[in-house]
């Protein structure tokens, strides 16, 4: 029996659920306390910052030889913009933080806040694309003087006359409103100043422990080994947490200069108006379609709003580079005209959050298939058969190269587990009473556990992409695996103790994962971009391989038995054929403790590194709606996927995060927006304002697994962080399309509010009553 | 987000309690459940000097009568007291149907009665209750009590006619006997958001006609509204959808909308006639 394929209870819960977490809120007793002081304009000039006469403030000005942030992007269109971490000169964004008070509790920090009083020359702010990319528009930062911090541009040979050829062009011009990956512990660090060291310990709510060392540093001007960093239990991250921010440069800079232990615990409010934001796009797509329904090409202009800076380490590239080269998604043309910018602007800089891009990608694609489906009289499921990818390896016009991949099957198997037809019998009954239901197919890939090859073609400063384990085994029998991913909820512990077990034999609960410490764990580049299981779990595999064949060499030469008929399994090493067996942990013992008897280096002790190209999930999500014409709610009436994520090590995990991630692609489809006023002030500064989905939004979601096996994983696993989140939101708009047919409109902008499905009713060509 | 300094005060009596909110005056606040207050102080948005603090009052926690007399509700009585009224008949029914769209269970259990009205939110439910339903509002203090019919009470948003020395320590709902029929609809953006627009209608049908009838509308404007014009309107007429949306488009020409993030001013008003024609059918069902 194994132990991948089971759904073992998460080790990491018992501790979470009894309130015995460990978060770095935890860990700011016996510190003074931080309040940054930010603007509150979106754009202006700093004049003068008046400070009280008492109280620790600190400005930019106190900073002396403090760096700025500055990502490096080696593209000819990239425009590098510097992030001051404490700016002297302008404010770019409101709520950037200007000065810091330092007090002995939090509230009186705030009170100490209250009367640093920043005087700005404000300059009308520049806050959607519209507005950055008209030809007098000012430049936000003249460094970009056409407020484009990054552009690709793509058009394939035959582009054109493939389009000239077609027999129908259907177009889309499709919005995302501003959104916020809001994980529930919002950001924080604990900076403590050792005196015995020198060295500084920051404890932060992060996703990449170690790339932040190496961010903050850079900053200070002193040496990584200075600093140590650890996350501890992190409230979810979603991609917010994977950037360096002015924050935690202010923080480390605080404790070497106050030679003590500071704590800043970020509140709601500043989470919304200073942390980061996402998925502020428009797309504009034309696709060409032959008269059977076949897409022949497409050609996009895409825009992203990515805020007023570049986020480090991944850059402002992130969202536009990736719409860019992976709009064509899981289908097959092959003429593709492309223009992508990424758009500076007087507002929050964006940030990686779950899915990057592609829920808006796959919204534009899929709402595309049905487009052209109505227009050519094709069932919306036939179109799709008719373009999804089925040969492998396929090569996109982009250059992805896409694995084997199951996206016709998984198709397939939705559409049989729902039951079309009687859906579209019960929609018909139902608008004869007036009610409108609608389903919505979403069919996707998912990118997941790409290493250094990939990241490379970005041609970023710095190139993340490999994993790096250390495993021991200790005299006792325990495995102890200090790994370079960064988990935070996502039960990677238990996961990669599963496949410890089945290599070495020893029970998941004698395995212990070490992760988040600079201290105690090799470089590496936390947990992101769906990667974890595939790369950190490959590393821990191999490491794990060499251990177990280490373990067979012991106890092959303690039974006298052949290395190859040694078995590790539930505790023991057993000789094959024979009732001979040896606990592991006297395999252990010997390992340390009588290695003279066994001619080879004492004890256990092994590392894995793995740095694979990558390997598409796949999935596809069907959603049934019921839409209230009257007020323009909607209420999810069912929601089904199939998912290929290639072997599954724990059912219950995967299952969470494919529920974790609908759940926010439900948020995005329908409920989430940041909303600035036309001064740049954040309207959205509470939950009161900004709105994820609750449970009660949530419906029980039905789940189904195909497995479709990778060469590219050597855990013959794939990623499945973000599916969730892609796919929900074109499923979610599809359906409500599909439930308002009636009336012809369509639904082009997320979230579809029910203000804006009742305006598009209200406006609609054929009336309500028809 | 933590509040800035205030001194706490405990009383026990309602007697100690208006005493030491009289010492304070402007610089006080009384604080109930604190669903509201406390947020709107972490917020540095209320900056009280003085929390005078009613929860050690439970003479204030209680309610008695019963839909044929009326019934009395303590400042004091949690929002979940509601979930299964102390009595019965249409009153009971209209609480515990209108008490689940109030924001969520663990708040229910915390938030008052009292503190709403107090509060005055425009979105609150039972300032709605209490202005389509005639409430008396009992506000004490020092001098003594005095009653506010709730057409007088509710000023605008998050103001009413409490002086700052006064406690709203009691609330009259008039009877709503055997007889009549009530309907409340409310859309929020998620279940437990402050309303976009809600409705309350109680109605008295008899020989195919309405013979009495209240309606209140909420969440549209700066406070809940009883809407009289639209009660005259539909006094003698049969209740049915065509008099329903009659009334509806008569309630939005009576009734100036006020717009936010969630909903401008046409969306609101659009909802405002589909809220009324939903309450006014569920009552007439």
């Amino acid at each position: 029996m194994t132990w991948i394929g089971r759904s073992l209870p998460r080790l990491e819960d018992p501790a979470l659920l009894k309130g015995r977490g460990n978060y770095v809120a935890d860990h700011a007793k016996g510190a003074l306390h931080v309040t940054f002081v930010r603007s509150a304009l979106a754009a202006g000039d700093i004049v003068g910052i008046e400070r009280p006469a008492e109280g620790l403030v600190f400005t930019g000005a106190d900073l002396d030889g403090v760096g700025p942030i500055r990502p490096v992007l080696h593209r000819p269109d990239y425009r590098a913009v510097g992030q001051p971490v404490l700016p002297v000169e302008r404010v770019v964004f409101p709520g950037q933080a200007v000065a810091v008070a330092v007090a002995a509790s939090a509230a009186e920090a705030e009170d100490l806040a209250e009367q640093v009083f920043i005087d700005i020359d404000p300059i009308e702010p520049i806050l959607d694309f519209d507005a950055a990319l008209a030809a007098d528009a000012r430049a936000v930062h003249p460094e970009a003087p056409e407020n484009v911090l990054v552009e690709g541009r793509l058009e394939t040979p035959g582009f054109a006359e493939t389009v000239a050829s077609a027999h129908a062009v259907v177009e889309l011009e499709l919005r995302s409103r501003r959104q916020s990956a809001m994980p529930l512990e919002p950001r924080g660090g604990v900076a403590s100043f050792d005196e015995a060291t020198g060295r500084v310990t920051l404890v932060a709510s992060v996703q990449m422990p170690h790339m932040l060392r190496t961010g903050i540093t850079d900053c200070l001007g002193i040496p990584e080994s200075d600093l140590r960093v650890v996350a501890p239990d992190v409230g979810g991250g979603f991609g917010q947490k994977m950037s360096l921010f002015p924050e935690y440069v202010v923080l480390v800079w605080l404790a070497r200069r106050l030679r003590g232990k500071v704590a800043w615990i970020e509140d709601r409010r500043e989470n919304f108006l200073a942390s980061a934001h996402s998925r502020d796009q428009a797309f504009t797509v034309r696709g060409a379609f032959a008269a059977d329904g076949e897409l022949l090409a497409l050609e996009a202009d895409l825009r992203s709003n990515v805020g007023a800076f570049s986020c480090y380490p991944v850059t402002c590239g992130v969202e536009p580079l990736m719409a860019f080269g992976e709009l064509p998604g899981p289908y097959r043309f092959s003429q593709y005209k492309v223009r992508s910018r990424g758009v500076t602007t007087n507002t929050c800089m964006m940030a990686p959050y779950r899915g990057v891009a592609r829920p808006m990608l796959t919204f534009t694609m899929e709402r595309l298939m049905d487009k052209a489906a109505a227009q050519l009289g094709i069932d919306a499921v036939d179109i799709r058969r008719r373009n999804l990818i089925t040969a492998f390896p396929h090569r996109s016009p982009t250059g992805v190269v896409y694995d084997e991949g199951s996206y016709l099957q998984a198709m397939e198997a939705a559409v049989a587990h729902v039951d079309i037809p009687a859906f579209r019998a019960r929609q018909a009954e139902a608008r004869r009473h007036g009610r409108c239901l609608g389903l919505g197919v979403s069919v996707f890939s998912e990118r997941t556990g790409y290493g250094t090859p990939v990241f490379a073609q970005r041609m970023m400063g710095i190139v993340p992409g490999y994993e790096s384990v250390d495993l021991v085994m200790d005299p006792s029998g325990n495995v102890e695996v200090r790994i370079g991913a960064s988990p935070h909820g996502q039960g990677l512990k238990t996961s990669l103790a599963q496949l410890v077990s089945d290599e070495v034999g020893v029970t998941p609960d004698k395995v212990r994962v070490v992760s988040g410490d600079t201290d105690a764990t090799p470089y590496g580049w936390g947990t992101f971009a769906s990667r974890s299981i595939v790369i950190s779990g490959g590393a821990t595999k191999l490491a794990a391989v060499a251990a177990a064949t280490k373990l067979r060499k012991i106890a092959a030469k303690l039974m006298e038995a052949s290395e190859e008929d040694i078995a590790l399994e539930d505790g023991y090493a057993r000789v094959a054929g024979t009732n001979k067996a040896m606990p592991i942990p006297e395999l252990a013992r010997a390992a340390y403790h009588q290695s003279q008897r066994l001619g080879m280096p004492a004890g256990i002790r092994e590392s894995g590194f793995y740095d694979p190209a990558g390997t598409f999930s796949n999935a596809c999500h069907i959603c049934e709606v019921e839409v209230d014409v009257e007020t323009g709610g909607v209420r999810i009436v069912r929601f089904v996927v199939v998912e290929d994520a290639g072997v599954v090590i724990n059912p219950m995990i995967v299952d969470g995060q494919i529920a974790g991630g609908v759940a926010q692609g439900i948020g995005n489809a329908l409920y989430e927006e940041m909303i600035y006023d036309d001064d740049g002030n954040l309207l959205t500064v509470s939950l009161a304002d900004y709105l994820p989905p609750t449970a009660l939004e949530v419906p029980d979601l039905e789940i189904l697994h195909m497995e479709t096996i990778s060469p590219e994983s050597v855990t013959k696993a794939k990623g499945v962080g973000e599916g969730g989140t892609i796919g929900a939101p074109a499923a979610v708009l599809n359906a409500v399309a599909d439930a308002l047919s009636p009336f012809g409109v369509e639904i082009n902008v997320m979230p579809a509010t029910p203000e804006r499905i009742r305006a598009a009713i209200r406006n609609a060509k054929v009336p309500a009553d028809a | 987000m933590k509040p800035a300094a205030f001194a706490y005060l405990a009383p026990t009596t309602l007697g100690e309690a208006l005493a030491m909110l009289d010492g304070v005056q402007d610089d006080g606040k009384v604080l109930a459940g604190g669903q509201s207050l406390v947020p709107a102080m972490n917020f540095r948005l209320a900056r009280p000097a003085t929390l005078v603090d009613l929860n050690g009052l439970s003479e204030l926690d209680h309610v008695s009568g019963d839909s044929d007399r009326g019934v009395v509700i303590g400042a004091l009585v949690r929002h979940a007291a509601f979930h299964a009224p102390p009595f019965e008949g249409p009153l009971a029914e209209l609480l515990a149907k209108v008490v689940r769209d109030i924001a969520h269970y663990p708040i229910r259990q915390r938030g008052t009665f009292g503190g709403s009205l107090a509060h005055a939110d425009p979105a609150s439910e039972w300032c709605l209750v209490a202005a389509t339903l005639g409430a008396t509002m009992h506000l004490a203090s020092v001098a003594g009590t005095r009653t506010v019919a709730a057409a007088d009470f509710f000023r605008g948003t998050f103001t009413t006619a409490l002086a700052p020395n006064e406690i709203l320590v009691r609330v009259d709902l008039p009877p709503l006997p055997a007889g009549w029929r009530t309907g409340f609809y409310e859309f929020s953006r998620r279940k437990g958001d402050f309303a976009l627009a809600m409705a309350l209608a109680t109605l008295q049908i008899d020989g195919g006609a309405i013979r009495a009838v209240r309606l209140g509308v909420g969440g549209v404007s700066d406070r809940p509204r009883r809407l009289e014009t639209v009660e005259a309107f539909l006094a003698g007429k049969p209740p049915t959808p065509a008099t329903f949306a009659e009334a509806a488009e008569l309630a939005r020409g009576a009734v100036a909308v006020t717009a936010d993030i969630h909903a401008s001013e046409a969306y609101r008003s659009d909802l405002l006639g589909t809220v009324v024609r939903r309450a006014l059918a569920e009552a007439a069902a």
